[in-house]
């Protein structure tokens, strides 16, 4: 199968110039996912999983090796290297990350943000009303939670809504940042689910999950990590 | 590396000083500076070698403190001041080939009411504040050339309504305005021409927050449905988080770092914005 990402000699650090410290955040990192795989990340916090996903979305700003991913756009193309407006548009149409964290516009419903993400993608505007509806009927948020803020929303609300905002484009590559870490069980069933369906869809994956029984029934192949560095053998096949 | 669009708008090397310079200071060599000025001569490098540029659609975002050249910029882009250098060209005048600080004042004031609109903090620079709110609006389309009275009222009610003004307000003047409304005419009167560019100088600064949330969705709202781009210049991060996809960080005049928004906030390279950022926490 071909590969969606190859990371090669990924190095990062951070300097901190008002506490004047260096700190090694990752050292020579090599990873590869193919298409269609879902390949997770494990490791103690504060070992460097969050990092690489990241460096991958250019949330930060890259030292040292490549990051090759074949775009439909662009073809190859090196993730170190290429310009913000090129990320920018991976971000909006190729690229989703989410997080435990909802990071969207204030003052905006639920479904307009479903709305607007589908719109981004260039539909018109009819047919991104029907499929935000379905798409959040679909991650199963109440209807009456469709026309207000998010800010209002519990926990699992928010993260359905996250997924669902990430996932209405259809992104080819899906960055998954823990996020499953606060929710209850009967939610993270959910997210389960939701994953296991994109997996039949073909969206290639990569998370980090902190709950390892949660990650191992779902994930095609794993890499443990360690003080910045792959533990060797640790490219495993579950 | 980026040739599968064109921009807008393209700086160049822009530069501007107040005063003359002296032997001191002319040769170019930064060091010799104290911050921005010359310390022999006093004179001001407000902006230095600035190049950017603006793509279609996008929100572009300048941070830097009081005094980093920010504004000056702005005021450059809309030749408000005379650049002492530098280039700049907008892609839908005369094919982008002609650099706008070189064209006569005509052409920049033809440049001023078809291309860029700009919302200024001070309401007072961008408003007659005595004349009705749709005379604001009707004297930017006189300006470039609308003479139907009628044509012109009816420009000015939609854009009124647009930005949330009441139709029966539209013949009071802004300084009867809050400064909440007093902005949104700043910036119905700004899009008055269907400008591709937008310039938006510390739009949200002084406002009370409820003002500010109202202020902000509009320009969101806008951007959207008008696919204009824009330039927002602010000393608050949480706008530029919120509207921005890249930023650039001005510091003496000079920008020190460009990125994408979320690299600037969670990191941030250089010595002075990852200050400005841990202010934020």
């Amino acid at each position: 199968m071909k590969s969606i990402l190859t990371i090669e000699n990924l190095s990062k650090s951070f300097t901190l110039h008002n506490l004047n410290k260096h700190i090694r955040a990752l050292d020579r990192i090599d990873l590869d996912v193919k298409e269609g795989e879902f390949v997770g990340i494990t490791g103690k916090s504060g070992s460097g999983k969050s990092t690489i996903l990241k460096s991958i979305y250019r949330t930060y700003a890259i030292k040292g090796g490549d990051i090759w991913y074949a775009s439909k756009k662009f073809d190859r193309i090196n993730l170190a290297e290429a310009s913000e407006r090129q990320i920018v548009y991976l971000r909006k149409h190729e690229i989703g990350c989410v997080s435990q964290f909802l990071n969207v516009m204030p003052r905006t419903t639920a479904r307009e943000l479903v709305e607007q993400a589908i719109a981004e993608m260039g539909s018109s505007e009819d047919a991104a009303m029907r499929e935000a509806e379905k798409m959040l009927a679909h991650f199963e948020l109440d209807e009456e939670l469709w026309d207000s803020y998010p800010a209002t929303f519990s926990g699992g609300e928010k993260l359905r809504l996250n997924i669902a905002i990430a996932m209405a484009k259809r992104p080819r590559l899906l960055l998954l940042d823990e996020p499953t870490a606060s929710l209850d069980n009967s939610s993270k069933i959910k997210v389960k689910i939701l994953i296991e369906q994109l997996m039949k869809e073909g969206t290639t994956m990569l998370g980090i999950f902190h709950d390892l029984e949660f990650m191992k029934n779902l994930c095609t192949r794993e890499y443990r990590i360690q003080d910045g560095k792959f533990l060797p053998g640790g490219n495993v096949v579950s | 590396m980026n040739d599968f669009e064109s921009p807008i708008l393209s700086v160049k090397n822009l530069n501007k000083q107040y005063g003359a310079g002296c032997g001191h200071c002319r040769t170019g060599d930064e060091e010799r500076l104290m911050k921005n000025y010359c310390p022999k001569c006093g004179t001001v490098y407000a902006c230095r070698h600035i190049s950017f540029d603006l793509y279609p659609g996008e929100v572009f975002g300048i941070v830097g403190e009081s005094g980093s050249g920010k504004s000056t910029l702005m005021q450059c882009l809309y030749f408000d001041q005379d650049v002492t250098g530098g280039e700049a060209y907008i892609r839908t005048y005369k094919n982008g080939e002609v650099n706008l600080f070189g064209e006569s004042s005509q052409q920049k004031r033809h440049i001023r009411n078809h291309q860029m609109g700009k919302v200024y903090q001070n309401p007072v620079l961008g408003l007659r504040m005595g004349f009705s709110s749709i005379g604001n609006i009707a004297e930017k389309l006189i300006a470039a050339g609308s003479r139907n009275v009628g044509a012109m009222e009816g420009r000015g009610r939609t854009l009124l309504e647009h930005v949330n003004i009441p139709v029966r307000r539209m013949k009071e003047p802004p300084k009867n305005f809050s400064g909440g409304m007093q902005q949104r005419v700043q910036i119905a009167k700004a899009l008055s021409n269907n400008p591709p560019i937008l310039l938006l100088d510390e739009v949200t600064t002084g406002l009370d927050l409820s003002v500010q949330a109202s202020v902000l969705d509009l320009i969101k709202k806008l951007q959207r449905q008008l696919n204009i781009s824009i330039i927002i210049v602010s000393h608050d991060l949480g706008v530029i988080r919120m509207l921005a996809d890249r930023t650039m960080v001005m510091l003496d005049g000079r920008v020190i770092e460009y990125g994408l928004t979320d690299q600037i906030l969670e990191d941030p390279q250089h010595r002075y914005t990852q200050q400005l950022v841990h202010s934020l926490l």
